[in-house]
């Protein structure tokens, strides 16, 4: 079931005070690093790079206007697969991501 | 013979059934644009006229996207999801379940027809 609009898109405070910090200073470092992958993606936040954690280390996501909407952790894949043993390389011929 | 938005000419069935074979209406849809365009869900789709089918196809136009349209959008919004890189959008690239499914078995549906695994004593000689 999707989220009650009543509450307004849920993002971490501090999350919420990083982006606000650089958008008044105007100066960006290269990433922000986050733990937060549960924050949504406001429109704020477009432009900007984050470096969403993904159990083992920060993968830098650029925010496009596209991503608004999602879920910081969404763009930060969790597992990797490497492809089942005896199978040829067919599928890692695709570009993997 | 009825033609309704481009390709659609169902008959003999009832109108409510009929509009079904619209991409985008099913029994729900296809009976509020009955109740909207004032014709009884019973009557068939060849005794309707003319004017009865003008009228369900401005409540159709009104309502917004059947069809080609339609199917563009919903294509687009998996485009979307792929060009973005997030989850959904990888799995939708490996044509596997986007919405947290088990894969270990079914999801044949995304997978497609079983591939015949490979025989597990002689794989390592095989590589």
């Amino acid at each position: 079931m999707a989220r009650s609009v009543k509450k307004g898109p849920f993002i971490d405070d501090f999350v919420q005070k990083a982006v606000d910090r650089i958008r008044q200073s105007g100066n960006r470092p290269p990433a922000i690093k986050t733990w937060s992958r549960r924050s949504t993606i406001s429109p704020d936040m477009v432009g900007l790079t984050f470096g969403v954690h993904n159990g083992k280390r920060h993968i830098p996501v650029y925010v496009t206007e596209n991503m608004v909407g999602h879920k910081l952790g969404e763009f930060s894949p969790t597992r990797t697969f490497k492809g089942h043993s005896g199978t040829k390389a067919e599928k890692s011929s695709k570009p993997a991501r | 013979m009825a033609r309704v938005v481009g390709v659609d000419l169902p008959v003999n069935k009832r109108v409510e059934i009929g509009l079904t074979y619209i991409y985008g209406i099913g029994r729900s849809r296809s009976n509020s644009i009955l109740r909207e365009a004032q014709i009884s869900p019973n009557t068939r789709v060849r005794d309707l006229d003319e004017a009865q089918l003008g009228r369900i196809r401005s409540v159709i136009e009104g309502q917004g996207d059947v069809e080609g349209d339609l199917r563009k959008r919903v294509q687009m919004d998996i485009k979307r999801l792929m060009d973005i890189g997030c989850y959904r959008g990888l799995r939708h690239r490996r044509g596997l379940p986007a919405r947290g499914q088990r894969t270990h078995t079914n999801a044949r549906t995304r997978k497609g027809p079983r591939r015949a695994t490979v025989a597990k004593k002689k794989a390592p000689g095989k590589k």
